[in-house]
């Protein structure tokens, strides 16, 4: 079965082929991260109309590239949530346009299952039932995955994503959108010992998450800091001081709770996905915690941790092989809860 | 010649089969569920005239003005259904289709049409029946102030369409009132005079590549400091 997937839910333009005989045919995404870097953040509407733009000549090109035309295809997934609703309605009517033009099935796939599912498109593929972190900049969320669609959250943030958390502590640190992968830079220039943040949540039971506390605890240590600093250059040790030391929080209480997840459910599989998985002091406090365990870590490759097309064609493959297709209506829904997909 | 249409940008929700001497249409007041309504419409247009769309010459649709997402909406479905069947499209005015509409309803001959833009604006185009009863633009379309709304200064015969005639601020700015003789601010676009506008378009070589329609949003998106 030969599925197209369209993602258009936040600012990435994401098209691809899936094929589940032959795996991924191709793949092709158009950021907008230059259109939104002088607002400081996504702007809703400017997304919407750059995806309009652009949706239908990306999969034109996507084509020919990958020498497949329309009508090899058997099936149509698109991202129909959650996200920004006016960019996924985009996408959406593309895509649900497309399928009934031509006579094929559609089918609505939830973000955050083609994230989950994206490891799924490498080598080295994990067997149900698995852990599953998703951290990005929308989502914080531990959950076990018995199966297509069986999805049972564990654990998830309360306030802030981990990403958003990034982002945020980024901004303070005036550090350029988009700042989490600028933070994690930084970082790597900090010296381990100078401060200490807390690990929110992790003195009590329980897998939720929450990252505010700590965004303003970044801004506190800033403030009482910075001011204190007379040159250009111990301000900017200072800064990778304070992001090392974020990050660092961070990336330990996801571990923590990662290593309850696991402990709790006798599990010895982890997935980790979204766009902070990609964090590389993320991964190597991973690998360290499942060596600890005697489990593995899985990871999508580095472009599919954060949004694309492929994992919408993977998972919406799966679900159409299992018999599942839409009505005719256009579903574009800004929230909607993983374990009701 | 064979034309599907349709339009989603404003509150109303319609689509149109039609031939050389035959329309079919829907037409539906639904605000917000025109994402629900579109696709299943068209199936049941198609169906009834027991017809495929690779049987049509050419998809039309409003591209606005109007509801910034219903007209991106409305692009999209073009987009997909045109790709899909390897059809041409033909973006219509949404305000020429309300115009159009009080031709075929009111026997208006000349059409101010003001459609609510809201933050005290409206989408404002002047149109007259020509010789082919299509009605055509006589100054450009535009996104005006309430306060600074064209002033008329010829001695036609005009009649107000559109949402924001509603609006008593927008009446009494346009100074020149005695000549509008009367006002349909309940009126949405109609996918049958889509069709009407669109043949002419089609006639005249202006169908475009699926990817090339594209919104007319009027309005462009600043950002709020």
């Amino acid at each position: 079965m030969r599925v197209l997937g369209v993602e258009t839910s936040c600012d990435e333009t994401g098209i691809a082929i899936y094929d589940s005989q032959y795996g991924l045919i191709g793949h092709t995404l158009h950021s907008q991260v230059a259109l939104h870097q002088v607002h400081g953040g996504v702007v809703p509407e400017l997304a919407s109309r750059d995806h309009i733009r652009r949706i239908v000549p990306l999969i034109q090109d996507l084509l020919v590239q990958a020498s497949s035309p329309l009508a090899e295809l058997d099936g149509i997934a698109y991202t129909a949530g959650p996200g920004l609703i006016g960019a996924l309605l985009v996408g959406a009517s593309v895509a649900r346009s497309l399928a009934m033009g031509l006579n094929i099935p559609a089918v609505a796939v939830h973000h955050m299952e083609g994230h989950l599912l994206a490891p799924m498109l490498e080598d080295d593929v994990p067997e149900f039932p698995f852990i599953a972190l998703l951290v990005s900049g929308g989502h914080t969320q531990l959950m076990r995955v018995d199966g297509l669609g069986k999805y049972h959250i564990l654990g998830e943030s309360l306030d802030d994503a981990a990403g958003e958390a990034f982002d945020k502590t980024a901004k303070l640190l005036e550090l350029a959108y988009p700042g989490g992968p600028a933070l994690a830079e930084l970082a790597k220039q900090g010296r381990d010992g100078i401060y200490q943040f807390p690990r929110p949540m992790t003195d009590r039971p329980g897998l939720d998450f929450s990252f505010s506390g700590l965004k303003t605890f970044a801004l506190n240590t800033f403030r009482k800091s910075d001011g204190n600093l007379h040159s250009d250059a111990a301000k900017l040790q200072n800064r990778a001081d304070i992001a090392y030391a974020f990050q660092q929080a961070v990336v330990s209480t996801l571990a923590i709770k990662c290593k309850r997840a696991l402990q709790q459910t006798g599990l010895l599989r982890l997935v980790v996905a979204g766009g902070v998985s990609a964090n590389q002091a993320l991964r190597e406090k991973l690998r360290a915690l499942a060596a600890s365990l005697n489990a593995q870590v899985y990871y999508p490759r580095h472009e599919f941790c954060t949004d694309n097309g492929a994992m919408i064609a993977y998972a919406g493959c799966q679900r159409l092989l299992a018999g599942e297709s839409d009505g005719l209506e256009i579903n574009a829904r800004a929230r909607w809860p993983l374990n009701q997909a | 010649m064979k034309i599907l249409a349709f339009d989603t940008s404003m509150q109303a929700c319609s689509a149109a089969l039609c031939f050389d001497d035959e329309c079919y249409e829907k037409y539906t007041l639904a605000p917000r569920q025109h994402n629900q309504l579109i696709l299943p419409m068209i199936e049941a247009l198609l169906t009834q005239a027991n017809c495929q769309l690779k049987d049509l010459d050419a998809i039309a649709f409003a591209n606005g003005p109007g509801s910034f997402t219903g007209v991106r909406l409305a692009t999209g479905v073009a987009q997909g259904l045109a790709f899909a069947a390897q059809l041409p499209l033909l973006p219509i005015s949404t305000l020429a289709a309300l115009a159009q509409g009080a031709w075929r309803l009111h026997a208006a001959r000349n059409v101010a049409v003001a459609v609510d833009a809201r933050m005290q604006a409206v989408y404002w185009g002047q149109y007259q029946l020509n010789q082919e009863e299509l009605m055509r633009l006589s100054e450009p379309e535009l996104i005006c102030a309430i306060d600074a709304l064209p002033v008329f200064c010829d001695t036609n015969v005009w009649v107000g369409v559109g949402d924001a005639w509603a609006n008593p601020q927008v009446v009494s700015q346009v100074s020149d009132v005695q000549n509008l003789t009367a006002f349909y601010p309940d009126s949405y676009p109609h996918a049958r005079d889509i069709v009407e506008l669109a043949k002419a378009e089609f006639a005249a070589g202006r169908a475009l590549e699926c990817a090339q329609a594209q919104p007319n949003y009027l309005r462009e998106y600043t950002v709020k400091a």
